[in-house]
């Protein structure tokens, strides 16, 4: 168990393609828990499903028997009734009133088990989408870090998809399906236990062909699964990547690439389609001899007048249709495979547990002042190496500290633990005195708010961009918070205003546009304590006064942790930590800083002298 | 930030031709195809016709054996005419398959390689109005359906056409009344498959959508985990994702009820028809009208039917889709491309008069897809470098810098004006020949899937490339100057895959990676747009020292955002408002420009802490200082 714990637990096995037998199991069990804890609230109706499916395919398979009684019995009593001089109508009526409404039942029911299969499936893959959104945000950051964004995305749309795929090419069809089969079988026995003997022995050969099929085409498809990707991955790089393709005279050599590309995924098409073409007559040549065999057991007994001549037709009619479906079966395999695949992957996403929780038995702390202690805190990933040794910090309500350091030095590992992205690995935190552990996710997003670096938005207007910050909030407070930070002016000259979308051409923002929105968002969200990841990478000389002077109003009087990124900024904080291969080496006002000549000083003197052009 | 890859109902050109005029469209693949189509269609053809037949031979036997002193030779003779058609039916459409499949897989690539050739060849200009998913579909979901329709869809079209009417012939022959009570139930059902396939394909494509539309969400949530994390806004969001969730879990629902509604009518519809021909069927025996044998061979006709009669319609609608995606791929091919080869090859073959030279003259542009009454970008934009002079081009941001660099290799082409290179407008190169001459490094540099080593080798001169050593000592000096010798301590050294499937380099590993490549291309022409914005102040003064001793002789224009880059240069180009504002040394502009002292101090204050203190050299930089001056 340990050892699985270790390989296997969460998403940690997913790309191993070498698991032993118990691993698999264990695997597979994880599967069909997720499985059975979806199918929990839709039980009843799958039973509903599963009783319709029984009785449409029932009433199908039913048609012989009736074509058989219709001729054996009804034709001679209508012969009869008629020489008596009688009406043959109630007999007629009898025999057709019971074939369309089996024929009624079986189309009607067949419908509506399609469409409550739809139901139930979708239903159960919403939960399953809702599931596995609500986990990936509630687990940590330090999880999305190692785990990758393509990869978490891919968990939620192409696995999900593939998923979607089974259930939309027809699982329906395919239980309903090997129904028809089941039941079709059950009437020829019901007809004759000779027949139905010789209708067993055909599916032998048609055994031995669909499982040929699946084992050949497993492999192909694999194959050609992964051919088409390469195809397609060179395709996107190309057309995303033209202007260097074309400034670097790449085509020639991108033309041979995908001409071999393109040209290995037809072979593999190709390949797959051939073993199709083989089940596909396989399969209809059984049918037919099946007939034939039929035929031959049946004819002469019909000649010996042993068996009714109804009986035979209604044989040859089974005897045909019963193989229909399975070319359904054998083409549903390989959909199904990729859909196992893909519920094996993401239940192993789902067993991941988040390293940050809630907790339990919050303290409410509705307002903050601002407070911030840290007591021997400690921190470092997982069991991994330290990353800020232990270290005490207090920030006084409506401090505004400014934090510099090198690249890595563990700035930004700093301010993340106050916003909670990570959990201290011991020691204590505390807002106002409160373990920020301790406080519920609502109080701890009401009291701590951080403004990342990378500024990003949402698609949609720009007013529900700044929303985000507050959700309830009226238009007027989102332009009230817009107007605070010096965001107001530029807005009103989008395209549409507030309502102009971001993703549309005119409504792009410049880095220091979606700078003031973040800004204006988190004025909205109106946090005890602020926390800034102040990116300035590209911001010209217009844009960046217009962002400094927003982020002076948005500090007002609130606890402020700003990564500064520009000497300005430093000048506006009441305190500066330098900090050094994650430990804080100088902490005092600027001017006191300045004062005792340390290397925020020096920092300071080569930063003025650099700006005597 | 991604956006919604929502395919817009975009009109395609050309949707007024004929479904012949639009095959005829697709005749330069069709190459090959055209005698397997026909044996391939004649396979199925026969295959139809002998799956008729094998009713009629029930009919006959069950006929005979219910005669009075019936023969068990008859029997004998059904048995094997049965086992040869029975045979026959399988062997045709195996043969179908074998005809028509691999030269239909041929077609769909054809036109597939000839797509992306076409694309490639296409300008930047097009690639910025089409974004890669729709031209992506074009690629695969389009071509595939071709495939499907040329082999599947246009014969099955025939055969069930040719099935349904000589079907309809034999139970006419059988009896007309069971003949019509069938017509009266296959001719709805044709009728409904045919809007059955539209109705469920808009709700696929409606399915398809919103699919897209929430992993658009989806990937907005796990990019944007830290603003949904700083917030708190991982409920909101979730609600969000749950509506829309819900909507596609309603198309779908709405999908499955199309279909089932389809799905219950061919059930129930035929065999509603057979029960009522049973009756029928029984009082003719009973009168002595029909046979049992007929009626036996009639039930086993529209067994044969039922196929053909539930998928004509179907067909028919999938040659309606097949004829859209042969317009959407006649569009792209269709389209000019406006940046090509001159027509008639230059006079004077490819020598020039100045190596090296690089002139704008009264340069205007405005982008395509902008209104023909907009203030251009670039405005008389008229600039000599001398042959090897290194110049540097400033301006702030939107004043048109990126725009004007991509003309020089023709990226895009002038609106008026000229961009001359060796003294020769660019227009009257091959694009070849001219992009041999010129090279460009972009600030978001896109790499390729593959080896370090071919990724900076990628436009070298190919007599370099043909003899290994000095291809090495290419690739060394570009990584060298461009400050990459990171690249030698990766995994598998200058070997190493990077990519879609290979290692994942940092931005400003990335950038110093395409700059080695730039520079092993060896042009007489180099244009760097901002190539170092994302190198730290130290790295970032080293590759421009050792830039211009490498490139020493190399006409080169530098996109620049750093004084120390631009203090380097031979000459700086001031750029504002789409014009050339002034042109001169450093030294020059700085004494009689206020805009340029403007520009220089706005990049100053750009530099941030945490560069200068990276460069480990805070006092170092008063050296930076003095070699400025």
């Amino acid at each position: 168990m340990s050892r699985r714990d270790a390989t296997l637990l969460g998403t940690r096995g997913e790309e191993r393609l070498d698991l032993d037998a118990t691993e698999r199991r264990y695997v597979r069990a994880r599967s069909w828990m997720l499985l059975r804890d979806l199918a929990r609230p839709v039980r009843w109706k799958l039973l509903l499903t599963a009783v319709l499916v029984v009785v449409s395919n029932a009433a199908r398979a039913s048609f012989p028997l009736i074509i058989a009684w219709g001729i054996d019995w009804g034709l001679p009593q209508v012969v009869s009734t008629l020489r008596d001089g009688g009406s043959p109508a109630p007999v007629l009526a009898a025999v057709g009133g019971t074939y369309v409404a089996a024929a009624l039942t079986a189309g009607l029911l067949l419908g509506t088990y399609t469409w409550l299969t739809a139901r139930v499936s979708q239903s159960m893959l919403l939960d399953l989408r809702v599931w596995v959104f609500r986990h990936t945000q509630r687990l940590s950051l330090e999880f999305h870090e190692r785990y990758t964004s393509g990869r978490v995305i891919s968990r939620q749309t192409s696995d999900l998809d593939s998923l979607r795929e089974l259930l939309d090419q027809g699982v329906s069809s395919l239980v309903s399906g090997l129904m028809f089969m089941l039941f079709t079988t059950v009437s020829v026995f019901v007809l004759d236990w000779r027949s139905g003997l010789v209708l067993l022995g055909a599916f032998v050969p048609v055994a031995i062909a669909v499982r040929w099929y699946q084992v050949r085409s497993e492999a192909v498809y694999r194959r050609s699964r992964v051919s088409s990707a390469r195809m397609i991955v060179h395709f996107v790089e190309t057309m995303t990547g033209i202007r260097a393709v074309q400034a670097f005279r790449k085509e020639r050599t991108n033309d041979e690439t995908y001409d071999r590309l393109a040209s290995r995924y037809r072979d593999d098409m190709v390949h797959s389609l051939n073993l199709f073409g083989v089940l596909q007559p396989t399969l209809l040549v059984t049918g037919n001899l099946t007939v034939v065999a039929l035929l031959v057991l049946g004819g002469f007994r019909v000649l010996d007048g042993t068996l009714a001549v109804g009986v035979l037709v209604a044989l040859l009619l089974a005897g045909k249709r019963v193989f229909q479906p399975m070319e359904q079966v054998a083409m549903f395999y390989s959909s199904f495979q990729s859909a196992t695949a893909a519920l094996e992957k993401v239940s192993g996403l789902l067993e991941e547990a988040p390293t940050v929780r809630e907790s339990p038995t919050p303290v409410p702390l509705p307002r903050a002042q601002g407070r911030l202690e840290f007591r021997d805190a400690e921190f470092g990933y997982g069991q991994g190496e330290v990353i800020l040794p232990a270290f005490d910090l207090t920030i006084p309500a409506g401090q505004t500290v400014a934090v510099v350091g090198q690249t890595g030095a563990g700035k930004s590992t700093l301010v993340k633990l106050i916003a909670r992205f990570y959990d201290l690995s011991s020691g204590s935190l505390t807002l106002d005195g409160v373990e920020l552990d301790q406080l519920s996710a609502t109080d701890l997003r009401h009291n701590v708010v951080m403004v990342t670096q990378e500024a990003f938005l949402f698609s949609g207007s720009v007013a529900e961009n700044i929303a985000l910050g507050r959700p309830d909030a009226s238009d007027e407070e989102i332009q009230a918070a817009a107007r605070a930070v010096g965001a107001h002016e530029f807005i009103l000259s989008l395209p549409e205003g507030y309502d102009t979308d971001v993703t549309k051409r005119g409504g792009r923002l410049s880095a220091g546009q979606r700078q003031l929105v973040s800004f204006a968002r988190a004025f909205l969200a109106d946090p005890a304590v602020l926390i800034l990841d102040e990116a300035t990478s590209s911001l010209d000389l217009p844009s960046e006064r217009l962002v400094q002077s927003g982020l002076e109003r948005l500090l007002g009087d609130r606890t402020a942790l700003i990564i500064a990124h520009r000497l300005s900024t430093v000048e506006i904080a009441d305190r500066v930590l330098v900090v050094h291969d994650g430990r804080i080496v100088e902490d005092g006002t600027p001017e006191d800083l300045i004062a005792a000549g340390g290397r925020f000083a020096e920092l300071h003197a080569a930063w003025k002298d650099s700006l005597v052009g | 930030m991604s956006t919604p890859a929502r395919p817009s109902p975009r009109r395609v050109r050309g949707e007024e031709r004929s479904l012949a005029e639009a095959l005829r469209r697709l005749s330069p693949y069709l190459e090959g195809i055209r005698w397997r189509w026909g044996a391939g269609l004649a396979s199925a053809m026969l295959a139809g016709l002998v799956a008729l037949a094998i009713p009629q031979v029930i009919q006959q036997l069950v006929n005979s054996v219910l005669r009075p002193g019936g023969d068990a030779s008859d029997v004998w003779t059904a048995v094997a005419i049965m086992a040869v058609l029975g045979v026959a039916e399988g062997a045709l459409v195996y043969l179908r398959r074998v005809f028509i499949l691999p030269p239909a897989a041929g077609v769909e690539n054809r036109a597939r390689v000839a797509l992306f050739r076409r694309l490639q060849r296409l300008p930047v200009s097009f690639h910025d109005s089409w974004p890669s998913g729709q031209l992506l579909s074009r690629s695969v979901g389009d071509l595939s359906l071709l495939r499907r329709w040329i082999a599947f869809g246009t014969v099955m079209f025939v055969v069930s056409i040719v099935t349904i009417v000589v079907g309809l012939g034999l139970l006419f022959a059988t009896s007309w009344i069971l003949a019509l009570i069938y017509l009266a139930g296959a001719v709805p059902i044709m009728w409904r498959s045919f809007h059955f396939r539209n109705d469920f394909r808009a709700a696929s494509r409606l399915s398809q959508d919103q699919a897209g539309d929430l992993a658009t969400t989806v990937e907005e949530s796990v990019h944007g985990i830290r603003v949904l994390k700083a917030f708190g806004r991982g409920g909101e969001a979730l609600e969000g994702f749950r509506g829309q969730a819900d909507t596609l879990r309603g198309t779908e629902v709405h999908k499955a009820a199309v279909l089932s509604k389809f799905i219950s009518l061919i059930v129930a519809l035929p065999e509603t028809v057979i029960g009522l021909s049973l009756a029928v069927g029984i009082y003719l025996v009973a009168t002595g009208d029909l046979t049992v044998g007929a009626v036996a061979g009639f039930f086993a006709t529209t067994a044969v039917l039922a196929g053909p009669v539930e998928s004509v319609g179907q067909l028919m609608g999938m040659s309606l889709s097949a004829k859209t995606a042969i317009d959407r791929h006649a569009e792209v091919m269709d389209t000019p491309v406006d940046i090509a080869d001159p027509e008639a090859p230059p006079a004077g073959g490819t020598a020039v008069d100045t190596p090296g030279a690089l002139a704008f003259r009264g340069v205007r542009f405005r982008y395509p897809d902008v209104a023909e009454g907009a203030e251009p970008l670039l405005r008389d934009i008229t600039l000599d470098l001398r042959p090897g002079e290194t110049m540097a081009l400033v301006g702030l941001t939107g004043s048109g810098k990126s725009t004007l660099v991509q003309l020089v290799p023709r990226l895009y082409d002038v609106t008026a004006g000229q961009v001359l290179v060796g003294g020769r407008d660019v227009r009257e190169y091959e694009l070849v020949e001219l992009r041999r001459r010129v090279s460009i490094a972009f600030e978001d540099s896109t790499l390729f899937s593959d080896s370090i080593r071919n990724n900076v080798l990628l436009g070298a001169p190919e007599r370099v490339l043909a003899d290994p050593a000095a291809a090495q000592d290419l690739l060394d000096l570009a990584l060298d100057t461009a400050q990459a010798q990171f690249a030698h301590r990766l995994p598998e050294g200058l070997d190493t895959e990077i990519g879609e499937e290979g290692l994942s380099l940092s931005g400003g590993q990335r950038q110093r990676i395409a700059l080695a490549r730039a520079i092993a291309a060896r042009p007489e022409v180099l244009v760097l747009d901002d190539p170092l914005s994302a190198l730290d102040v130290r790295t970032e003064e080293a590759v421009t020292r050792r830039l211009r001793s490498v490139l020493a002789g190399t006409t080169t224009l530098i996109v620049a955002h750093r004084p120390s880059t631009v203090a380097l240069a031979d000459r700086v180009a001031v750029l504002q408002d789409g014009r050339i504002l002034d042109v001169g040394t450093h030294a020059e502009l700085l004494a009689r420009s206020a805009d340029y002292r403007f520009i220089i101090s706005s990049f100053e204050a750009d530099r941030s802490i945490e560069s200068v203190m990276d460069s480990g050299a805070i006092t170092a930089m008063t050296g930076t200082e003095g070699d400025r001056a």
